[in-house]
């Protein structure tokens, strides 16, 4: 819950409530990017957000976003929190 | 995991875990053991796992600070939602990770098996499409954490007064990261020496919130990232700090904490909550003005005030020695409870009942002797 994930931008859903769909380990959920909302939402697509509970609240280089997957790998929490991220229904 | 080779980058670690000895031969020797708060709860979590603390030179002893939310969610809380989850018509969605820990009344995952209509929520955002599926329901979501997750609920409470959706309320419990720390250095049998902050916190709130423990308390603050290198590259900022006598609020985390924090979750978070007068922690107590509730604006999403409910007040159990190892005066193994009448599946006491909180790690890594 509070560690969050990193996932990757891959569309954007609903420019007007500010929704995009991010990817993780081929699952996909939408979450609210209203928190990292750009002038140009395109410039979005195919970057990392770490993503907190539906909502992606900072944008990560590609880089960070690995070392923090693999941070919570060894911590044992990618599962946890994978789990929640992959197994709750996306929000709407 | 204690052998350097299994990190990521063990070059790295090896590299850092030197510079800290050297850095630390810089500080006098009466100061030492350096006591140095990891404040999150997923620090925590990765010194345990990683045997940072075994690497690590003996002049510098961690001390578990207060940042698990599920750790220090009051055990009267757990009543209040149990009392709500109860109430027929109700349909009460919580995170997982706070359906199993256990209340007075037991836990939410007791009511559930009792017949009451529990859901598990990934975020709030599912708890309000819930609330507009089943408009016949009172659907009420119990809204825990810190700055981390407390934007996620302002964001929900706005949309669900932009569509009208009535049916929708919130048990707010959301908790402030700076007033407990205020709490645990006020205690005149409290001597920390510096503290290493949660990236993920700072994400959202920068790095104001740290800025009286350098003023007022005189104590380096160096915020970090959740990989062992960023950890560790935090830990040697803190210890440079102490050996230069400096006390300043560094970023070791620059890639993803800007230092004003992030402006949309600020705004919304200010707009949809204010401060609450006091708020009850799980082993810290009651503290002033550290906790949010609904602003004024949004209360009529308040589930408190729209179901009459009196907020539920139990005593910390006894014996438990919570207390003292938040605050650097007892280590887990030494509290009399510990792996006897407190355990992960069982626990007593608040850093027993999340794998983020230290006791619950120390059970899971280590041996008492250690």
């Amino acid at each position: 819950m509070c560690l969050g994930v990193p996932a990757r931008i891959e569309a954007i859903v609903d420019a007007e409530q500010q929704l995009v769909t991010v990817a993780l380990s081929g699952v996909e959920r939408n979450v609210n990017a209203s928190c990292i909302w750009p002038e140009s939402p395109e410039t979005l697509l195919g970057q990392w957000a770490l993503i907190h509970v539906g909502f992606a609240m900072a944008l990560l280089s590609e880089s960070e976003a690995e070392q923090t997957l693999s941070a919570l790998a060894a911590m044992g929490a990618e599962e946890h929190e994978m789990a929640d991220f992959s197994g709750l229904g996306g929000a709407q | 995991m204690k052998f350097i080779d299994e990190f990521r980058d063990p070059q790295a670690v090896k590299t850092l875990i030197t510079q800290i000895g050297t850095a630390l031969k810089g500080v006098d020797p009466s100061r030492q053991p350096l006591q140095i708060m990891e404040v999150c709860g997923g620090h925590t979590h990765a010194i345990f796992r990683f045997g940072l603390d075994k690497l690590l030179p003996e002049g510098i002893e961690f001390v578990h600070g207060p940042g698990c939310p599920v750790c220090v969610l009051p055990r009267g809380r757990i009543d209040d939602a149990v009392t709500l989850a109860r109430q027929p018509g109700t349909l009460l969605c919580s995170y997982g990770d706070a359906v199993r820990v256990p209340g007075d009344l037991g836990s939410l995952l007791d009511a559930k098996a009792a017949g009451a209509d529990v859901r598990i929520v990934y975020s709030p955002l599912d708890a309000l499409a819930l609330a507009k599926q089943n408009p016949d329901k009172q659907v009420v979501f119990f809204a825990i954490g810190f700055e981390t997750t407390a934007p996620a609920t302002a964001l929900t409470l706005r949309q669900a007064r932009q569509q009208g959706v009535e049916n929708f309320s919130v048990l707010c419990h959301h908790i402030t990261i700076g007033p407990p720390l205020r709490a645990i250095l006020d205690d005149p049998g409290v001597r920390l020496d510096g503290l290493v902050a949660p990236g993920h916190v700072s994400m959202v709130v920068g790095q104001s919130p740290y800025q009286f423990i350098v003023e007022e308390y005189r104590k380096p603050v160096v915020i970090a990232g959740f990989e062992p290198i960023d950890f560790l590259t935090a830990l040697l900022g803190v210890v440079r700090q102490i050996a230069d006598g400096r006390a300043e609020v560094e970023n070791a985390y620059k890639r993803a904490v800007q230092s004003a924090g992030n402006a949309v979750a600020l705004r919304a978070m200010a707009e949809v909550f204010t401060l609450a007068p006091k708020s009850d922690w799980r082993g810290l107590g009651a503290i002033d003005q550290s906790g949010l509730m609904l602003s004024d604006a949004f209360a009529e999403f308040d589930a408190e005030r729209r179901f009459g409910l009196k907020p539920t007040q139990v005593a910390e159990p006894e014996g438990c020695g919570c207390a003292q190892v938040l605050r650097g005066q007892l280590r887990p193994a030494d509290c009399p409870l510990f792996g006897k009448a407190c355990t992960p599946s069982a626990p007593v006491g608040a850093l027993m009942v999340s794998s983020e909180g230290a006791c619950a790690a120390y059970y899971q890594y280590r041996s008492p002797q250690d």
